[in-house]
């Protein structure tokens, strides 16, 4: 196992842009590995317990006798750019094992529920032999999805009576997961809960499972981690994962390429004519988008 | 590039208003806490600094142990190679304590009556005359991929 002080500083590296992430990599030795890393990312709404799961996850797979990375997220503060990271108060417990690296990140500027350069932590603590890497998401609404990127595998942890069956169809957080946790079961709804998500998934036609659990003691957890082993090696986010970065790749070069358009004489015409209300915004929109894009 | 700090409580006492009051107050100054939470060993806060690379350590210590866990402390992190994290105190320690604690490379003691703003100013600039940012890219220089 490489020196956790050396992973450390190669993912600050990489945080801080100090350098890129092949010269970040270069400062670890490779290790030699038999299959990738799997990667398991929690995510679910603030305050869910998606820590407190993470820590008893650490412990199964500890118990498997497999070494585990965490990649926490918590969020930057939009105006000052401070963080306060505090997912590894619940997880102390593994705070003398070396098979085990906690590192928390602010998400900065992201605003997918990831810090920017979680992918490259996620990659770095792969090359520095870790087989198991949870990802745990800031805590996030209906539409940071980022984690899907990620993540070979998609825990959505919530809590009961956050709302009426209607928020199970809604779309976002919920079409990501690959298992539900209701976490919190002892309270009360939590078996409306897990009945709402069951329904939701079958009218779906998938086969999401959705576990109860109380982290905080235990319970429910092995049948999580269950669920994950079983999960593992399938293909079931690769697919989606690609499509997901491809989809964004694709939008990022658009907006780029648009972007440098904007000072064509042509653009700047239809600005003007909207700007004299010679044209609604859906006729400039239009027409920009065929300057832009259809070589118009 | 933010100032990454970890906040810690060793030992047993169980009061951590003031850590989470320093820890409010340099997130609202642009810094990055890692807050460890409370009865941490010096074992737990170095692994946690080293894995976490902070630019410096805050412990806030009330129990009057500071002779006993500073000094492991310091020890702990000269074993792990990371002498370079800056490390401070705050909390209730005896005015006649703080030079030793100074003398074993404790940076800086903030007493009772420093304001938060003392302290964002004192981390601002201890780690401006101490701080890491300089060694990390000399690494990344010397390993550069061709």
């Amino acid at each position: 196992m490489i020196a956790q002080r050396d992973l450390a500083r190669a993912i600050s590296a990489v945080e801080n842009g100090h350098g890129s992430f092949a010269q970040a990599a270069a400062t670890l030795p490779e290790t030699a590995r038999t299959a990738p890393a799997y990667v398991v990312g929690i995510t679910g709404p603030p305050g869910a317990g998606k820590s407190t799961v993470v820590d008893r996850l650490i412990e199964n797979f500890r118990s498997a006798g497999e070494t585990v990375a965490v990649i926490a997220v918590d969020p930057s503060s939009p105006f000052t750019g401070g963080a306060v990271l505090g997912d590894r108060v619940r997880m102390q417990r593994h705070a003398g094992d070396r098979g085990v690296f906690i590192r928390s990140m602010a998400s900065r500027e992201a605003g997918g529920g990831l810090a920017p350069t979680a992918q490259e932590a996620v990659r770095l603590v792969e090359r520095a032999g870790f087989d198991v890497v949870l990802v745990e998401t800031v805590g996030v609404g209906q539409v940071e999805l980022e984690v899907v990127s990620v993540a070979d595998t998609i825990v959505v942890v919530t809590v009961p009576a956050l709302g009426d069956g209607v928020q199970t169809i809604k779309a976002g957080l919920t079409e990501i997961a690959d298992v539900f946790v209701v976490n919190m079961a002892d309270r009360p709804g939590a078996n409306r809960t897990a009945v709402d998500l069951t329904h939701m998934v079958r009218e779906s036609g998938r086969e999401t499972p959705v576990l109860q659990t109380i982290a905080s003691e235990g319970q429910g957890v092995d049948a999580l981690f269950a669920a994950l082993q079983s999960a593992r090696g399938g293909a079931t986010n690769a697919a989606r994962a690609v499509r997901f970065e491809v989809l964004r790749a694709v939008r990022d070069r658009a907006a780029r390429s648009a972007l440098a358009k904007l000072d064509e004489p042509a653009a700047r015409a239809i600005f003007a004519s909207l700007a004299a209300h010679a044209c609604t915004r859906r006729q400039a929109t239009d027409a920009l988008f065929e300057l832009f894009f259809t070589g118009g | 590039m933010p100032i990454k700090v970890l906040v810690a409580k060793p030992g047993l006492d169980g009061h951590d208003r003031g850590a989470k009051i320093v820890a409010r107050s340099l997130r609202d100054a642009g810094m990055e806490v890692v807050y460890t939470g409370l009865h941490q060993t010096p074992e737990m806060i170095v692994a946690a600094a080293i894995q976490e690379d902070v630019d410096v350590i805050g412990i806030s210590i009330l129990s009057g142990a500071h002779m006993t866990v500073f000094p492991k402390l310091m020890r702990l992190l000269e074993e792990g190679g990371a002498s370079d994290i800056v490390v401070i105190g705050g909390g209730v320690v005896q005015a006649a304590d703080i030079p030793k604690l100074k003398a074993i490379g404790v940076r800086e003691i903030f007493d009772a009556d420093a304001t938060t703003q003392d302290l964002i100013d004192g981390v601002e600039r201890i780690v401006r005359e101490h701080g890491r940012a300089a060694a990390r890219t000399k690494l990344l220089q010397a390993n550069a991929a061709p």
